[in-house]
């Protein structure tokens, strides 16, 4: 199938954001709608990529292929399967309220703020599609470059420290991976990802790219103990910076699990399950606790973040405890299900409590848990709107917080009675930690006259706020659109963990 | 059309609960409460006609799927009914109680400003409730018993702005979810055991996965089917507030009157007792669940019913009763006498939704004062909150002929019968628990009712009976409370109502044992005047004659004498003061102590900053060696050019 549908997803927000910049922050209202133009141009552009998707089929679909660097052998390659396309869509449309949600709050540099967000639309559409190594790099590095901006620019009080620390922490991490795939490119010869999977590794090999490719992804994710940029740069980015950082950003580490990890490096990966799940369970134990006692709210939403995305890493390694306990990888698919889930949901859940904090961030210009108390007597439909996702959060069932977090539980219990236990700790703690929250800022009598001050939300927020409820309710009633689209896709990542290279 | 008939069942009273949530702006009051009393009164009807059809006609339990959630990993995972006997009758005093509160709720909120709000919720705790009751399967099980838990959540934390309230409904939830999560972990094991989250696939490899062993701790072998029933349980004992996560049901009286009798006594808290007998065939196959499930609910049973004596407040003595009489329930469970265990549900259902409609007209007329001490004496100006009450506290010490009477009885004969490990105990328990239940409810019937005038005289002026749309309610409740024993403890009990809904083993067959006996209503009434809990019954309600009407000065002479009793009870056994100071305390210390240690200090403070302060400390070392004197560098040339030398002519 022959078409360039990817190359208009990846290169029409960029392009957008270049000329929005040349539109000038003069232009301001000019810039806004040209942005929302090309965001929902985007966004349009991304439903036939669903509707024409083969759900049946574990292959690269909507392939591009092109010579790019002949010398290097390196091709502009794209395609995506069952595990870009829902990520996509997830960006598409994340891209779209992230610009509606910053449509007057952001007073500085607005055409450079919403040029920002639509070129970075257009990179990360780039790592998901991106069918070589190489062009996958390139990608993966210059999507910092404008979060670099955001945070750096639109940020709050300690915005350098929190940017720099941002950038340090995952160029870091990606440096380790580029080695990686220079070692195994100068054994193939070729950058395709295919290439890579077929490439025969010893273990000691294997570990070494295994080990690389750990530190680029777990600091992404982000897993502990390198998880310590993610509160400083959720707290001083801007809401939409969040909204992106939560909802895309950090999918790239699962992303990158599940596309080079295990399929490149099956038995490095075999062989150091324990590590990634240890600390994928300590992340939803130890991080829940943490997020118990942070009195910043965006602090707390950063922490339950990693918390959550525990999940995502436990998932993806449990398959092989899994064969291990019961002699067979049957329940593997079910976990790698319930990370791609949990991913997808994590970004419209954790995207709209981090636009509901900066709903009321914008009123009162502060994040202090204490500065708030009895919000819902001023602002009835927002607080409706607070519970949903914070239930949503506490994954409770019928909202899409409850689908992954219960498939990857069902999995993990056929690895380790106690590996299900711990993860299920996230029942209480996330529970604890978001219902505390919202006990503490949405109900209760008015706390102070700022509170008393405080409009409900207006009509650009509810829009904003309404999509996204009506996206968490939809995959909570009925997740199977989701899962059958990844189903073939996930099936086939099962076997290429599943078979040795040795 | 079947299936139809059920999906109107339960999306009936959501519809309404829609309409009125989100359109209760434009339709107004009369507008949500006409829409959702009509929700609910045709889900009751469509009900009661299911039942009808099931009990009278001899219609087949229905079973089949409405829609596939999700497959994964050749797990389908769906959306379906299952209604039989069981169901069937869980549907109707599902719906029954919940119009019956429907109708209380437009005189009890009347003067609410969350009037549509309230409306609302409790439509969609009905179809909560239904969709739990209703399922086929784990999941959707799932489903209903965390959306009833959010329901409730919403209802205790109904006003919003008093701060008891909405530290009850967080409360409510966190040991709620502690219930939940042993509960999502049965469900993992079943799972895991057969490949399938529905009840039939379960069922029908129950006996493969007794046959299993399980490895918690290494060398230590559980049985499989212990483990995931153990952990099935725990899920009840959260939901219907048994020892210890019973902590949030007190507390949860904070929330308005109607949700008390409709959720925390009449139904929701009755899942987790419908849940075991709807596992039957899988607790069936666990001795050591039955009798872990056992001795739990005997200890319920007991130990919070004294604690009904020593409080105040007219809704928490009722919500200690509910907790004591949910342990009744339980301790049927563990006995295997799951039939006893439902009937007495559904009793209980009619006569606690009954007592706490009662206590919540006594407290409307008393301008919402809840303490008993500041009553007295309101028979005469409340006659029909009076008749229909002292009808409910009849029915639930065991007045005989009363339907808790059946259901009570039956129940401890059962017990008496059982021989799973912890039926002494247990017997003992629910014995004396008679004589308790009779003293605090007769405690409370002689000091609301009778006696001294203890209100102020402003307070006395405005008594008056509550307006019909409250005292219908009472009367509709009253008449199941007294009658709906007498006419279903043979069917239901005796004559294999649950037969194919509820499995029972043959030698834990104790309500067939007593079953042999029965022969009519009345002969087991009059068998009941041979037996020691009738004249217990009879003790209790004439201690608190004694000391409430009698000699109103003893109670106090009492506690003094016995301080140390009366201070373990007026703690509560110290179970909030453990909770809120050991575990919520110690939770949020070990969290600050991991943020500040762990991530401040050792990852943040010594490896990212620290490795950025090292290599500053670095540079700021090397560049001392760029001083941009020439003799610095001439003078490092020399000294390395004659190391250089001196390392090469040595190595010759």
């Amino acid at each position: 199938m022959h078409s360039s549908l990817l190359s208009l997803l990846t290169w029409l927000p960029i392009l957008g954001g270049v000329a929005v910049l040349l539109v000038g922050d003069a232009r301001a209202s000019v810039a806004r709608w040209l942005a929302l133009a090309v965001a929902l141009a985007a966004l349009a552009a991304s439903v036939p990529l669903y509707l024409g998707f083969d759900a049946s089929s574990a292959a690269l679909q909507f392939v591009e292929r092109m010579p790019w660097i002949p010398s290097l052998r390196s091709d502009y390659y794209l395609g995506i399967d069952g595990i870009s396309l829902p990520l996509i869509l997830l960006t598409t449309l994340s891209t779209v309220l992230v610009v509606i949600a910053g449509w007057t709050v952001i007073e500085k540099r607005p055409a450079q703020y919403f040029a920002a967000f639509l070129i970075m639309e257009g990179l990360m559409i780039g790592v998901f599609s991106a069918a070589d190594a190489l062009l996958f790099y390139v990608f993966w590095e210059a999507m910092l470059i404008p979060m670099f901006l955001i945070i750096g620019i639109w940020g709050g009080a300690r915005r350098i420290y929190a940017t720099i620390k941002f950038f340090l922490y995952t160029f870091l991490g990606s440096v380790f991976m580029l080695v990686a795939l220079v070692y195994m490119y100068l054994k193939t010869g070729d950058y395709s990802l295919a290439a890579l999977y077929r490439l025969p590794l010893s273990l000691t090999e294997q570990v070494l790219i295994f080990l690389a490719f750990f530190a680029a992804f777990a600091v992404k994710v982000p897993m502990v103990p390198v998880h310590t940029w993610l509160p400083d740069a959720h707290v001083e980015a801007p809401t939409g910076g969040s909204v992106i950082l939560a909802a895309i950003m950090l999918k790239m580490g699962g992303y990158g699990f599940l596309r080079f990890s295990l399929p490149i490096t099956p038995d490095a990966a075999h062989a150091l399950d324990w590590l990634v799940i240890g600390l994928s369970l300590v992340a939803v134990v130890y991080i829940g606790l943490i997020a118990l006692v942070q009195q910043d709210m965006k602090k707390l939403i950063a922490y339950s973040s990693i918390a959550h995305m525990g999940f995502v890493t436990l998932g993806c390694f449990v398959g092989y405890e899994i064969a291990a306990a019961t002699g067979g990888y049957g329940g593997a698919t079910l976990a790698l299900s319930g990370a791609m889930v949990q991913m997808i949901s994590h970004g419209l859940v954790s995207g709209a409590l981090f636009l509901c904090v900066g709903v009321l961030y914008d009123r009162l210009h502060t994040r202090d848990i204490g500065a708030y108390g009895g919000v819902i007597n001023t602002m009835p439909v927002f607080g409706a709107f607070m519970v949903l996702f914070a239930m949503a959060n506490a994954g409770l069932p019928g909202t899409s917080g409850f689908v992954g977090e219960f498939l990857v539980i069902l999995a993990s219990f056929k690895a380790n009675f106690w590996f299900a236990f711990l993860a299920a700790m996230t029942l209480i703690l996330g529970a604890a930690y978001t219902l505390w929250l919202v006990k503490r800022v949405v109900f209760g009598a008015v706390a102070n006259d700022g509170v008393a001050s405080l409009k409900d939300l207006n009509g650009r927020e509810f829009l904003v706020l309404g999509v996204l409820a009506v996206a968490v309710l939809a995959l909570g009633v009925y997740p199977k659109p989701l899962t059958d689209v990844m189903e073939p896709t996930l099936r086939h990542v099962v076997q290429l963990m599943s078979v040795s290279k040795l | 059309m079947m299936q139809n008939v059920l999906l109107t069942i339960a999306l009936a009273p959501l519809a309404a609960a829609i309409i009125a949530g989100l359109g209760g702006r434009w339709i107004g009051r009369v507008g949500a409460h006409s829409v959702t009393i009509l929700g609910v009164a045709v889900s009751f009807v469509l009900s009661a006609w299911v039942l009808k059809g099931q009990l009278l006609d001899g219609a087949p339990a229905f079973e089949g799927a409405v829609y596939t959630w999700l497959v994964s990993d050749g797990i389908r995972m769906q959306v379906g009914f299952l209604v039989d006997h069981l169901t069937a009758l869980m549907m109707v005093v599902v719906t029954f109680v919940s119009l019956m509160v429907h109708v209380y709720t437009i005189g009890y909120m009347h003067d609410d400003d969350g009037y549509t709000r309230f409306f609302a919720y409790i439509s969609l705790f009905t179809f909560a409730m239904l969709m739990l009751v209703m399922s086929n399967n784990f999941l959707q099980l799932f489903f209903g018993w965390e959306a009833v838990g959010l329901v409730s959540y919403l209802l205790i934390g109904f006003w919003y702005t008093r701060p008891s309230a909405i530290f009850a409904n967080l409360k409510a939830f966190l040991v709620n979810r502690v219930g939940d999560f042993g509960f999502l972990l049965g469900i993992a094991g079943i799972v895991h055991f057969t490949g399938s989250l529905d009840y039939g696939r379960a069922f029908h490899l129950a006996p493969q996965i007794a046959q299993q062993s399980f490895t918690l701790f290494e060398g230590q072998s559980w049985n499989a089917m212990s483990v995931i029933c153990i952990c099935l349980f725990i899920g009840a004992m959260g939901k219907s507030a048994q020892v210890p996560l019973h902590v949030w049901l007190p507390d949860s009286m904070e929330g308005p009157t109607p949700i008390s009798a409709l959720i925390h006594a009449a139904t929701m808290v009755t899942a987790g007792i419908f849940m075991v007998a709807r596992m039957s065939p899988l607790f069936e196959l666990s001795q050591t669940a039955l009798s872990f499930v056992l001795v739990i609910g005997a200890t319920t049973a007991l130990f919070m019913g004294f604690l009904g004596i020593v409080n105040n407040d007219i809704k928490r003595v009722v919500a200690y009763s509910t907790l004591s009489q949910l342990g009744y329930m339980t301790v049927a469970l563990g006995a295997s006498a799951y039939g006893a265990g439902i009937f007495h549900l559904m009793t209980h259902a009619f006569f606690k939704a009954l007592l706490f409609l009662g206590a919540g007209s006594v407290i409307i007329a008393m301008h919402h004062e809840q303490d008993m001490r500041r009553m007295g004496g309101l028979r005469k100006y409340l006659p029909v909150t009076y008749w229909t009450t002292l009808l409910g506290a009849l029915a639930l010490i065991g007045f005989p002929g009363f339907s808790g009477f059946f259901s009570k009885d039956a129940l401890i004969e059962a017990v008496a019968e059982s021989r799973v490990p912890g039926h002494a105990y247990a017997a003992f328990c629910v014995t004396a628990g008679v004589f308790i239940t009779a003293l605090y409810t007769f405690r409370m019937i002689f000091m609301t009712f009778h006696g001294e005038e203890r209100m102020d005289a402003h307070t006395r002026e405005h008594l008056h009976e509550s307006p019909w749309v409250v005292t219908l309610p009472l009367v509709l409740l009253a008449i199941p409370s007294v009658v709906v024993g007498w006419f279903t403890v043979g069917p239901v009990l005796f004559h294999g109502y649950f037969d194919g809904a509820i499995v029972v083993r043959p030698e834990h067959d104790v309500l067939g044992e007593i079953g042999r006996e029965y022969t009519t209503p009345l002969a087991f009434t009059a068998h009941a005047f041979t037996s020691l809990p009738l004249y217990l019954a009879a003790a209790g309600v004439a201690l608190a004659w004694l000391l409430y009407l009698r000699r109103p000065d003893l109670p106090a002479r009492l506690r003094t004498a016995l301080a140390p009793v009366y201070r373990v009870l007026d703690n509560k056994y110290w179970f909030d003061w453990v909770n809120e100071n050991v575990i919520a305390a110690g939770s949020r210390a070990v969290g600050r102590l991991f943020w500040r240690v762990g991530d401040e200090f050792l990852i943040d403070g010594a490896l990212v900053n620290g490795s950025a302060r090292t290599v500053g400390w670095l540079a700021a070392v090397t560049r001392h060696v760029q001083s941009g004197y020439l003799y610095h560098y001439a003078f490092a040339m020399i000294i390395g050019l004659s190391a250089l030398l001196a390392w090469l002519l040595w190595r010759t």
